[in-house]
């Protein structure tokens, strides 16, 4: 039984291994904008809107939305990233009921390179908000004893996000296998159903909480001020 | 009994007392967090988003424990690393 599309090799020769998974993310990206290029192609401003420019504006303006809901900053930096990330994963997520396509987010590997775009990207935007040194000031924050802790933290809660992501999609890749071979009619249906909405959930605490550690790093200083913005957003 | 035999049996042995023992915690906290959310929903209905955002982040972050005893449990049954060693690479 296969358990990662990692697996599957379609073209290997000594140092270029093309396999399912480098083909299924190529063409997630392809769709993906293929499907905006196409989309954008003439762009209008009065009220007759083409209904596609219409569908694409509804999708930006909600994550721009939700994003403003969760860090309560501008989310103009944070809009390309995070909804970059999220339509990536629920494309690839809901494809997964297309017959064929192996899901690139169902393979340890995705995950991990999603995982360290986010922590390559959370200390740029540390950075660029609050400058290198308030940045890493940041970690010694309550105490200087806690270094350690914050350290590990970074890197487990790197390693969270990609078996995170990796389990669920797997999981339920794997329970429409068994349950195909244990009772094929009618209930792997429903657990394909069962695996979309999981699909999007996970795309949706993926990106929340790519935000919500890209905001902890932006936020830390500013709630030293009178006017900060409850912490309640914080991990 | 060869190697081969004991490293399949006690790799299914583990594999299921994994995700058995594993899943006990997440579930109980995921059944608390949910029934705190439903008593919070009902008796503040306006904050339902932000309630049920909260709440789906918590849920998955409750929830990755319990993955994490799956893939371990995956990688004992499917990619065993021991199995390799003894049947002789």
């Amino acid at each position: 039984m296969e358990i990662s599309p990692d697996n599957l090799i379609y073209f290997a020769r000594s140092p270029v291994v093309i396999n399912a998974t480098l083909v299924f993310t190529w063409l997630t990206m392809i769709f993906l904008v293929g499907v905006s290029a196409w989309v954008t192609r003439q762009l209008l401003v009065r009220p007759p809107l083409p209904r596609w420019q219409n569908v694409l504006e509804l999708v930006v303006d909600s994550i721009y939305q939700q994003i403003k809901d969760i860090t309560q900053q501008d989310p103009e930096p944070y809009l390309s990233f995070v909804g970059t990330l999220f339509l990536f994963i629920v494309t690839a997520n809901v494809l997964m009921v297309v017959p064929g396509y192996q899901t690139p987010t169902g393979s340890l590997s995705t995950t991990t390179a999603l995982a360290l775009c986010v922590f390559v990207a959370v200390p740029i935007y540390g950075i660029r908000q609050q400058g290198l040194g308030r940045y890493l000031k940041s970690y010694l924050e309550p105490t200087p004893i806690m270094l350690p802790f914050q350290i590990i933290g970074e890197f487990s809660r790197t390693l969270a996000l990609a078996v995170r992501l990796f389990g669920n999609i797997m999981s339920g890749n794997l329970l429409a296998a068994i349950l195909l071979s244990l009772i094929p009619l009618f209930v792997p249906v429903v657990m394909q159903v069962l695996g979309l909405i999981l699909g999007l959930i996970q795309a949706y605490v993926f990106a929340v909480l790519a935000l919500v550690y890209i905001a902890s790093a932006t936020q830390v200083q500013q709630q030293q001020y009178p006017i900060s913005t409850e912490g309640t957003n914080h991990e | 009994m060869s190697d081969l035999a004991l490293i399949g049996a006690v790799a299914i042995v583990t594999a299921g007392l994994t995700i058995a023992i594993g899943s006990i915690g997440p579930a109980l906290g995921e059944g608390m967090a949910v029934a705190r959310a439903l008593g919070a929903i009902a008796q503040q209905p306006d904050k339902t988003n932000t309630i049920t955002r909260t709440l789906f982040v918590g849920l998955a972050m409750v929830e990755s424990t319990a993955i994490y005893c799956l893939v371990v449990s995956m990688i004992l049954l499917f990619v065993n690393p021991f199995w390799n060693y003894f049947s002789g690479n």
